[in-house]
């Protein structure tokens, strides 16, 4: 271990004010937020601002949560693992606020504009799919259902490796031109990802070494 | 004899809010006794510095005040957008593409000199410098709906002239069927000329294009000030094209040359997605863009996240006398 004899491990009150500040801060901020387009105090065009908001704090939190599991093996401590259901639950809480923010402020309300505007423009299909599935992730993030599910449920929240890809593709998509701030959010989540990729790579090659040995034995 | 114009849209100044009303319009909140959400939120404004920058800030360009009559066949009775949302709230890439950035990043720009040259199929092609600009034609203010391929829209109170008293003076020749503007490239003041990620990856000096007839309409205007003062930079100052029955990016910004030439000029936006952008670009509600629909549009006022500022789109943005300048053409097809 390069800087500590002994994994660091936090007490369950450090814990909790760790969690009570993210929660404090994920909502907080949300409130602000409406309170502040509310009454006009959220730039020139409020919803523009609210989109936009929801939108980037959906990605930071799903970026954060992909952060967690390389930082815990990287790190002496598994201390960050506590954390990455909470903020990955908070990525589909502001997923949500950005949809409905869509519907209710951007389209206001117009039942026909919004039900051929979520079938007939692929950014949005996208977008939908993505929020589906941190739909789906969320509602299996109860610890009891998580024991029911055994090994599928491992299966399912794997989705949040498809999850990334289809959300940047949204934002990417809804830009005018492609070099805008996506590409950004494109470069760190290739960053983030890269460890989850070459221990792939090297199980990989393992594996195919362990099969030729099992195949030379035989022989 | 030509039939003497008359828009379509004929309304009187005494329906637009005032000006100071609008810029008062918090502290006028609060005295009319909003007080508890108001006072909560005026302070947690200063938090709202994290993104953008306070009001104040953004109007800091002290725009020259402007001679110019307001007749009162170009006035209509819609509520103006703020003239700080008007001067915050821009698309021009040559400063960054966020709403928000020409605002922060232009406010350095020199406008002066300027030189604009008018030259091609004229017989008198001539270059106007920036005081020029100011002062060779009489100004007229003129309240335009502007409305943004983005599906919003604003209304500004601009001021300028006819862009045909300025081709006029060049004495255009009939082999004239189009003009072409060009706005200025230089990368050492535009941020977003000199890097890709700066300015959204578009080919830049960003041009535009009209048919002589558009360019010739009275509707057609040369902005070089807007809520009685000349241009903020981000607003395209010194001199910009205001075309109000097309989309905004039609409206081309601090412009350098305007020449007039017998093809279709190339355009930035159909340059880079012709699918998406044609060379019309015409306001348009039954011709969707492929990403988004465009038959309502929100109009930017004031009033916050619970105003229910989704309006119908109007072809041709409500400027139906310019319909006979496409009679016969499927507009489907010339989008």
């Amino acid at each position: 271990m390069p800087f500590l004899s002994k994994p660091f491990r936090m007490s369950t009150w450090q814990r909790r004010l760790v969690k009570t500040a993210i929660h404090i801060f994920a909502l907080g901020y949300m409130i602000w937020l409406f309170g502040a387009g509310i009454t006009d105090n959220l730039g020139p065009d409020p919803v523009n601002t609210l989109i936009n908001q929801t939108g980037i704090w959906a990605i930071y939190f799903l970026l954060a949560t992909l952060t967690l599991s390389p930082l815990a093996k990287w790190l002496p401590s598994p201390e960050p693992m506590q954390y990455r259901r909470l903020i990955g639950v908070y990525s589909f809480v502001y997923a949500f606020a950005h949809l409905a923010t869509y519907m209710l402020f951007e389209l206001q309300l117009d039942m026909s504009l919004i039900a051929s505007e979520l079938v007939s423009r692929p950014y949005i299909i996208v977008g939908m799919s993505a929020l589906l599935l941190l739909l789906a992730l969320t509602l299996t993030s109860f610890k009891r259902i998580q024991r029911n599910m055994g090994k599928r449920w491992q299966k399912l929240h794997n989705t949040i490796y498809l999850i990334l890809p289809l959300t940047l593709l949204h934002f990417s998509w809804s830009q005018k031109t492609f070099w805008q701030e996506p590409v950004w959010y494109w470069l760190i989540g290739l960053i983030i990802m890269s460890p989850r990729f070459m221990s792939y790579v090297e199980n990989q090659k393992k594996q195919k070494a362990r099969a030729r040995k099992k195949a030379a034995a035989s022989t | 004899m030509p039939k003497p114009y008359k828009p379509s849209v004929n309304l009187n100044e005494s329906h637009v809010t005032d000006e100071n009303v609008y810029m008062n319009r918090r502290k006028l909140l609060k005295s009319m006794g909003f007080v508890g959400a108001s006072t909560l939120l005026a302070k947690s404004a200063g938090a709202a510095g994290w993104f953008w920058e306070d009001e104040k800030e953004k109007t800091a360009f002290n725009g020259k005040p402007l001679d110019f009559s307001a007749p009162p066949k170009y006035q209509i009775n819609e509520t103006r957008t703020p003239e700080s949302k008007v001067t915050s709230y821009n698309n021009f890439y040559e400063f960054g593409t966020s709403k928000d950035a020409p605002a922060k990043n232009a406010t350095e720009f020199q406008t002066k000199p300027w030189q604009l040259k008018v030259d091609g199929l004229v017989k008198k092609p001539f270059v106007i410098d920036h005081d020029a600009l100011l002062s060779r034609f009489p100004l007229e203010e003129r309240i335009y709906r502007l409305r943004c391929v983005e599906a919003w829209s604003m209304v500004v109170p601009w001021v300028g002239f006819e862009l045909a008293a300025l081709i006029k003076q060049a004495d255009p020749l009939m082999s004239a069927k189009y003009v072409a503007f060009e706005t200025l490239y230089d990368p050492e003041q535009m941020p977003g000329q000199r890097s890709r990620f700066m300015g959204g990856g578009i080919e830049y000096p960003y041009v535009e294009g009209l048919r002589i007839d558009e360019a010739m309409h009275p509707l057609t205007l040369m902005a070089v000030g807007l809520y009685g003062k000349t241009l903020p930079p981000q607003n395209g100052a010194p001199i910009r094209l205001v075309v109000p029955w097309k989309y905004g990016f039609k409206s081309i910004k601090s412009i350098v040359r305007i020449r007039l030439t017998d093809k279709e000029p190339p355009t930035t936006w159909k340059r880079l997605a012709s699918n998406e952008y044609g060379f019309y670009a015409n306001v348009n509600p039954n011709v969707d863009h492929p990403r988004w629909s465009q038959a309502s549009e929100r109009r930017i006022t004031t009033g916050g996240l619970l105003a229910r500022n989704r309006i119908d789109t109007q072809l041709f943005n409500g400027y139906s006398e310019v319909a006979n300048l496409y009679k016969g053409m499927d507009l489907s097809r010339f989008y």
